[in-house]
């Protein structure tokens, strides 16, 4: 089973732009309560459906240079990436049916 | 055949959390429904809560719900990330359905809490996400050195205006009325603070953006002039309502949806339902009379199964 991914504004190029795979970027920070609430849900999705998409994590705070890049004004916030494009951004934390759902085209 | 359960608890935040810590005290083997978003309730999307007591240097929302939790946790409450998604509280058993799964129980408490109202004007949507936000604490920091809105003009309205002050150059709080409902204490504190102005009488009535925000457009309530405030970020403030969706048509609530209950007990329309917390309450809505209603209601529940032992 696998689980989520750190990654950093070093680290993005090659792990989330260059990755094969789609990819859940989840935008966070230590002092934002909805993260804590999804990030649980978010482990469980990675464990079940890590063949299809990866789920990494990229705090905003230590790692301001890519969240400004994407325009992120409110978390957190969930950006698929496939080959290097945003192709969804899920704003605002959700119960795992419904992201279960807004991802449906990935997994 | 499915267990019968003495209590099933729908809702966490300090209500759930402090019905489920005395239910499992008294050996009742309560089964959580926490939500798994809403898990923690209104505090979670709090900084410090210097007002519950026991703290006297403040405590952060999530960090007081995290041991509140494990406080229930350790009296073996069964917690369940899941969303309720349909009740038969008329029923005997009781049902409940979660996750595709259903649950029988004897007595039901309803911790749901409240939920955050929306403004309801053009662009609010479109630009949530993009300047538009209901969640200071997360977001504050994106808004570093810039001018921003707040609006509303309770409680939570003045806490956001005078934390977002940390990051803003500027905060304006857009209020509808000439006076704010906040506390003294939460007054006297942004009327100090020289990053805080104030737009009395006030209501946006668009919010303008391409891709983020850019201004809003307010109406003056009294002389109905309209006028455009240049800012980036708006902080929606302006309450909350009931989270009463699930049980509507079963339960008696008030015209703004608000549970009605057998004051000063818990006890619902419904014999075995009980009530607690903000879902109840549009008075006092504090974190510490939650958890008071919320023990409230473990002690009806106890009280009822006991008059209703077989």
């Amino acid at each position: 089973m696998s689980g989520t991914k750190k990654v950093t504004d070093a680290t993005f190029e090659a792990e989330v732009l260059q990755s094969d795979k789609p990819v859940l970027v989840d935008y966070w920070a230590e002092w934002c309560g909805p993260c804590r609430q999804v990030a649980p849900v978010l482990e469980e999705i990675a464990g079940e459906h890590g063949d299809k998409i990866d789920i990494v994590k990229l705090n905003v705070d230590e790692n301001p240079v890519v969240a400004q890049r994407y325009g992120i004004l409110n978390i957190p916030t969930l950006g698929v990436f496939k080959g290097g494009e945003v192709v969804k951004e899920i704003v605002g934390a959700r119960p795992k049916s419904a992201l279960l759902r807004e991802l449906a085209d990935f997994i | 055949m499915t267990e019968i359960r003495d209590v099933i608890i729908i809702g966490s935040g300090p209500a759930g959390y402090t019905a489920a810590l005395y239910a499992a005290r008294a050996r009742l083997n309560p089964l959580v429904f926490e939500g798994s978003v809403t898990a923690g309730g209104a505090l979670m999307n709090t900084t410090d809560v210097e007002n519950f007591p026991g703290f006297p240097d403040g405590v952060l929302g999530p960090d007081l719900m995290d041991a509140v939790r494990k406080q229930a946790e350790r009296f073996g409450a069964e917690l369940v990330a899941d969303d309720v998604t349909e009740v038969d509280l008329t029923a005997t058993p009781k049902v409940v359905k979660a996750g595709g799964d259903t649950h029988l129980a004897r007595t039901v408490i309803i911790a749901t809490g409240s939920g955050y109202r929306e403004l309801g004007v053009p662009g609010e949507k479109r630009l949530s996400g993009h300047g538009v936000s209901w969640c200071a604490t997360c977001d504050g920091f994106f808004f570093r050195d810039q001018d921003i809105a707040v609006i509303g003009g309770g409680d939570s309205a003045i806490e956001e205006a005078t934390f977002l002050t940390r990051f803003a150059r500027s905060v304006t709080v857009i209020h509808r009325r000439d006076a704010l409902r906040a506390s003294k204490i939460m007054q006297d504190r942004a009327m100090a603070n020289e990053k805080i102005s104030f737009a009395w009488d006030s209501e946006v009535v668009e919010v303008l953006g391409d891709d983020r925000v850019s201004s809003v457009r307010i109406r003056n309530t009294k002389t109905d002039e309209t006028c455009t405030l240049a800012i980036t970020g708006l902080f929606v403030a302006i309450g909350h309502d009931p989270r009463s969706e699930l049980f509507i048509g079963q339960l008696a609530t008030d015209a703004d949806g608000y549970v009605l209950v057998e004051q000063p007990s818990t006890r619902t329309t419904i014999d075995g339902v009980l009530a607690a917390g903000d879902v109840v309450d549009h008075t006092y809505r504090q974190a510490v009379t939650a958890a008071g209603t919320g023990c409230a209601a473990a002690l009806d529940a106890e009280r009822w199964l006991a008059d209703h032992e077989s």
